[in-house]
């Protein structure tokens, strides 16, 4: 997931497809429905402390315009928030770029974007 | 469509989702948390007190995973990042708006928002998804680039 070349060519549907990303969702949703299901049986986390679990269902127009342009700069590196600052750990330069960049996007909708959420 | 057998691995990619799943399980049953990195990064821009700790202490973890590895792995071979500098900076600006904008990314949304089956994330998964073929498929095959 880190290797922003392999997000790409699983994008690339017109392409030389590599599908493994599914696999990666795949394993992952696997495991995390049962995460997910143990926890809906709770009422604190086991470190103590309140569950902090989104509980809006609304389909918002925030939510599909912010996911689409989200999905656009996924598109053109490769990069999401994760596995950027995984490649900066490993030492990747424009990981670093990426990130910096992202922390201004972030900056600029909760500046000038605030209350979509409300 | 092709399916490039050559770079298809997906072994290593379900043992990666794996501990992918774990991770995101493990924190919201200790933690009480959504693993969403974009949101939890998101967080320490506007820092409130004792609302540092366990953000910061996240992103030392990410940061600090690869460097263990490169005890085993040559990363440098297995990361490879050909986007030019400019298509760099742009994508990390549409990155970081749009996961504040819709409320997450592939982490909150696709990971931890799929596994509990949260109609929202399905939603935003579709769409960013979309999207990024979309994009890949102008760039590569419209833009030849």
């Amino acid at each position: 997931m880190s290797n922003p070349q392999k997000i790409l060519n699983f994008l690339d549907l017109a392409g030389n497809w590599d599908p493994s990303l599914i696999f990666v969702l795949g394993g992952a949703i696997l495991v995390g429905l049962v995460g997910f299901y143990l926890v809906s049986k709770r009422s604190n986390a086991f470190f103590g402390g309140a569950l902090h679990i989104p509980t809006r269902r609304d389909i918002s127009k925030p939510l599909i315009i912010g996911s689409l342009i989200f999905g656009a700069g996924w598109g053109i590196a490769g990069f999401c928030p994760g596995p950027a600052i995984v490649a900066l750990g490993a030492g990747h330069l424009k990981a670093l770029v990426f990130i910096l960049a992202m922390l201004a996007g972030m900056a600029i909708c909760n500046r000038f974007f605030t209350g979509h959420k409300k | 469509m092709q399916i490039d057998w050559l770079a298809f691995t997906p072994g290593p990619a379900f043992l990666g989702g794996i501990f992918l799943g774990l991770a995101a399980a493990l924190y919201v049953i200790l933690h009480g948390r959504i693993l969403g990195i974009s949101g939890i990064v998101s967080g320490l821009l506007s820092p409130k007190e004792g609302d540092i700790n366990w953000r910061l202490s996240l992103v030392l973890g990410l940061l600090s995973a690869p460097v263990l590895a490169s005890f085993f792995f040559d990363l440098h071979a297995i990361t490879v990042i050909d986007t030019d500098w400019i298509a760099i900076i742009v994508a990390g600006l549409l990155v970081g708006f749009g996961a504040n904008y819709g409320s997450g990314c592939t982490s909150g949304h696709g990971v931890c928002g799929l596994s509990r089956l949260s109609p929202r994330s399905l939603v935003a998964t579709l769409s960013f998804m979309s999207a990024g073929f979309f994009i890949v498929f102008v760039i590569r095959h419209v833009l030849g680039l």
